[in-house]
């Protein structure tokens, strides 16, 4: 079994990470770069599946050179055996469409040179862009099936047949089992969580775990960075001129007042508790209605 | 989601539940042994869950000792060796002290004293290490939750966290309230008689202040106990061990005798703490690290003399292999010894058609190299009829308390005599379980022939509050692990001053009790809330309760143990 999982690298929206500018923008530079925080869930279900039938798990990535990082991040999380990382100035400010080609680009660039795959999995929707297109994009342009919202994930090597349970939200959530031949692309929900039930299962985890301390503090050794002209891709169709979105003006969204006042009462301290009270009475007369029981004070 | 291959059942050649000494002893020997042997241990890591006193002793007529199974234990995974020894009898301030170091050295190969989570962590990684090389491994956070039967046999084990899993052998390394025993009959957890309490405290401190303080070179320890009336008439003693960089203080109590006094351990444990011949060690800054408790099998009463089920076999405390021998405890030791001798008669016994064909051979190798009858040594039940009959011991008591007694055991010649009696191992191991031996006998010593001391202590030991705070939970959330079956005071209520973190009057421990009005009659009930519980398993003895341990990782954690 081998997988390949797309991860990229997010603004670290943590508090005390993050850095906005007086306007309330993003200030790109200030801010650390984190791995997306729910490829996590799409990296878990990557090793399930090595766990469980053992194989190869590759870590893939579009963007800057400084999302190696992220990929040694993910080798580090769940232990990929090695990272792939498609980076170039041609590439830079893709849309969705874009990163699609790209990444389905790099998915062939594997198959010629490394080897086929059987399984693709992605995160649920990035942190920063939530538009949530770029995994099933990259399906269509692989011509691939895609199981999207995946809560728990069972793959049978023999029919190379994919069983996964998939969360469908609505006015009231539904968990759908679905079937799909392999390969396949594998979209994991944020309430995907990995089972281990058999101990031969968690004695691999801990072995691929105590494997991977080394391998990942040698990352650059298991790092291949491939360029536009690897991906055979044509520079007009891929980076911004290969971006059909515009993206016209962002509104930022106003500031929330940042101080507000606040008056600490005790609640032994009867006389605070009555003026507080006070404070509450012209609202409760609203609420209240006329047949709240301070109708007659507060109503005149 | 079901797993395709759901049903082929796992299987191992060997499962070890629990990764103390004894699990660790037996796994070992058993991938020695070329054994495919699965080690399963419900703390996050192994030591997490485990507290001893602890001094770890290598016997010279022992068939295993834990050097001999690993090699580098002594430099990397204990603190001090214990070159001296010493008991103190007290009175009041008055106290009189013994050198003990004579019953320590018989027998004894070294003595180091050890710190449980440091130690069995190491222990675990070099059985990880040993137990790959045959197709196993130690698994933490997994809690073994019974036993697989098929027809009525014991075949294997079942698990919160896996699916069940079919063995060869099931090593029951599982410690004290074992529930593999519970449920394989071989032990009951219902006379508090047969168990000791545990409470101890770490408390830090520099090297050189401890080699300073103890008059002692960095590469040297010290053992001291303690007796007497400081610890009121609860029949036990108190100990001091020196590590590293903290020391170990602690108490072991008889459990029936802590609840027919109705006496708070933590309040007992102060006792020692504070009292001033602690002072001069102890100093001005008291900085605890962990607090902590357990129960302790008293061998001599329970360890099975046949401990083994079908395909199950017990070692350590999961057995009652648990000696005291007079102040000296000595669990861990007899723990890897047994752990040792299962996985060999495992080995001879391969293949042997009937399943309990290792365990038989395992209790034959218990009596052959004299382990059991250092456990449960048959003299003593023989002693026990008589030595315990109150009778007998209400006479000896009254003859002590009197100006007569006092006088022969205060005159010089006495002073001598105790001190060799002390230092038999033959006549300390079998003393009583009576006032006699832990209270009376110690506070006339220390009254006629002990110094005054003159100092007070100034430590001021943490509240149970302080110390429960420090502690670091996984708390399973709606879930607990212990339920009260019978909230009434009669049936439960001696757990609220029994268990080491409640207390009469203390809203933040496990066990209150409280006044309830019931069809117009005022009732005292007891309420149980498992949040900060130690995992001691007293009230799994003294209340009436329905008690399992946490779920794999889940409950207390110790750093220290
Ligand atoms: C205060 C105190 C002082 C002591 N002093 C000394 C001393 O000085 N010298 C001495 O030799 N002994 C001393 N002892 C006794 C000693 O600690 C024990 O005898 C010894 O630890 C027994 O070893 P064991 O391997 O049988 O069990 P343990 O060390 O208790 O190990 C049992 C292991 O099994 C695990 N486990 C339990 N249930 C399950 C389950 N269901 N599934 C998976 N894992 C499980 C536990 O987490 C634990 O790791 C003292 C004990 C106490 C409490
Ligand atoms: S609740 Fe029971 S097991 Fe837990 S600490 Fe108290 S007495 Fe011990």
């Amino acid at each position: 079994m081998r997988s390949v999982v797309l991860t990229k690298g997010v603004p670290d929206f943590s508090d005390g990470a993050v850095s906005f500018d007086e306007d309330g923008h993003l200030e790109r530079g200030k801010t650390p770069t984190v791995m997306n925080p729910n490829d996590a869930f799409a990296l878990e279900a990557a090793l399930q599946t090595r766990v469980r039938h053992g194989g190869h798990v590759s870590g893939m990535s579009m963007g800057p050179p400084g999302y190696a990082q992220v990929l040694e991040e993910a080798m580090e999380a769940v232990y990929t055996d090695d990272s792939y990382l498609l980076s170039d100035r041609e590439l830079a400010a893709s849309d969705t469409w874009a990163t699609a080609i790209t990444l389905s680009a790099g998915i062939e660039t594997y198959q010629e040179e490394i080897g086929d795959v059987d399984l693709l999995f992605a995160g649920f929707k990035t942190a920063d862009g939530e538009t949530g297109q770029t995994g099933p994009q990259t399906a269509w342009a692989l011509d691939w099936p895609i199981v999207t919202h995946v809560i728990a994930l069972d793959i049978d090597p023999d029919e190379r047949l994919l069983r996964a349970k998939r969360l469908v939200e609505g006015d009231v959530d539904e968990i759908e089992t679905v079937e799909a031949p392999l390969p396949c692309m594998v979209v994991t929900d944020p309430e995907f969580e990995p089972t281990y039930r058999k101990a031969s299962h968690r004695l691999t985890h801990k072995r691929l775990r105590e494997e991977t301390q080394n391998r990942a503090a040698a990352h650059d050794r298991h790092l291949t960075t491939w360029d536009h002209e690897d991906l055979n891709l044509d520079p007009d169709y891929i980076g911004l001129d290969g971006s059909p979105t515009i993206v016209s003006s962002v509104d930022p969204i106003p500031k929330a007042p940042s101080e507000r006042e606040a008056t600490m009462v005790d609640p032994g301290d009867s006389e605070g508790m009555n003026e507080l009270l006070g404070e509450f009475q012209p609202y409760a007369a609203a609420t209240n209605g006329a047949d709240g029981p301070n109708a007659a004070e507060g109503g005149d | 989601m079901t797993d395709s291959n759901e049903t082929d059942r796992e299987h191992y050649e060997a499962v070890v539940v629990g990764c103390g000494p004894g699990g660790a002893a037996a796994a070992v020997r058993l991938a020695d042994h070329g054994i495919e042997t699965l080690v399963l241990e419900r703390g996050t890591d192994a030591g997490s869950k485990n507290v001893s006193g602890g001094l770890i002793y290598a016997e010279d007529s022992a068939p295993y000792t834990i050097d001999d199974l690993f090699d580098g234990f002594r430099e990397e995974a204990s603190e001090r060796p214990v070159t001296d020894y010493y008991i103190h009898n007290m009175a009041g301030n008055k106290v009189k002290s013994y050198d003990l170091t004579d019953l320590h050295e018989d027998d004894t190969d070294w003595c180091d004293a050890v710190l449980r989570r440091p130690m069995d962590s190491w222990l675990a990684e070099r059985v990880h290490e040993k137990t790959s090389e045959t197709g196993g491994g130690v698994l933490t956070n997994v809690r073994v939750n019974g036993l697989l039967r098929e027809r009525g046999r014991i075949v294997g084990v079942t698990c919160d966290e896996l699916d069940p899993i079919e063995a060869d052998i099931v090593v029951a390394a599982d410690g004290v309230n074992s529930e593999l025993a519970r449920e394989a009959g071989l032990m009951d957890w219902e006379d508090p008689n047969e168990w000791f309490q545990g409470v101890k405290a770490v408390v830090e401190m520099e090297p050189d202040v401890i080699d300073d303080r103890f008059d002692i070179d960095e590469d040297e320890g010290v053992a001291h106990l303690f007796s007497g009336d400081l610890f009121e008439d609860v029949r036990g003693g108190g100990f001091l061990y020196t590590n590293e960089d903290s020391l170990s203080i602690g108490t072991v109590f008889h459990l029936d005798s802590l609840v027919e006094e109705q006496a708070e351990p933590h309040e007992l444990l102060d006792a020692l703490l504070t009292h001033p011949l602690l002072a001069r060690w102890l100093g001005d800054e008291y900085d605890e690290r962990e607090y902590s408790a357990k129960l302790v099998p008293d061998s001599k009463k329970v360890a099975h003399r046949e401990p083994y089920r079908d395909r199950l076999v017990l070692v350590g405390d999961a057995a009652g292999q648990m000696q005291a021998q007079g102040p000296i405890i000595k669990g861990m030791n007899h723990a890897v010894t047994a752990g040792a001798l299962a996985a060999d008669a495992f080995a001879v016994t391969r293949g042997n058609a009937d399943p309990a064909a290792a365990g038989r051979r395992y209790t034959q190798m218990l009596e052959d190299s004299g382990t059991m009858d250092k456990l449960r040594p048959r003299r003593y039940d023989l002693a026990r009829t008589v030595g315990e009959r109150d009778r007998v011991t209400d006479a000896v008591e009254r003859v002590l308390d009197s100006r007569v007694g006092s006088l022969a055991i205060g005159n010089p010649i006495a002073d001598r005599l105790l001190q060799r009696a002390y230092n038999s191992p033959f006549l300390v191991s079998m003393l009583p379980d009576t006032r006699t031996g832990y209270v009376t006998l110690p506070s006339i010593i220390g009254e006629e022939h002990g110094r005054t001391l003159h100092w007070e202590s100034s430590v001021e030991p943490p509240s149970l509050d302080e110390r429960i705070g420090d502690l670091t939970y996984n708390t399973d959330i709606g879930n607990p692990h212990i339920e009260v079956r019978d909230t009434s005071f009669e049936a439960s209520g001696a757990a609220v001053y029994a268990c080491p973190v409640s207390a009469e009057d203390f809203g933040g421990g496990c066990y209150r009790s409280e006044e309830v009005k019931r069809n117009g009659t005022a009732a005292t009930v007891v309420s149980l809330d498992t949040q900060p519980c130690v995992e001691c398993g007293t009230c799994a003895v003294v209340a009436d309760t329905e008690w399992e341990h946490p779920r794999g990782g889940k409950g207390v954690e110790f750093r220290e143990g």
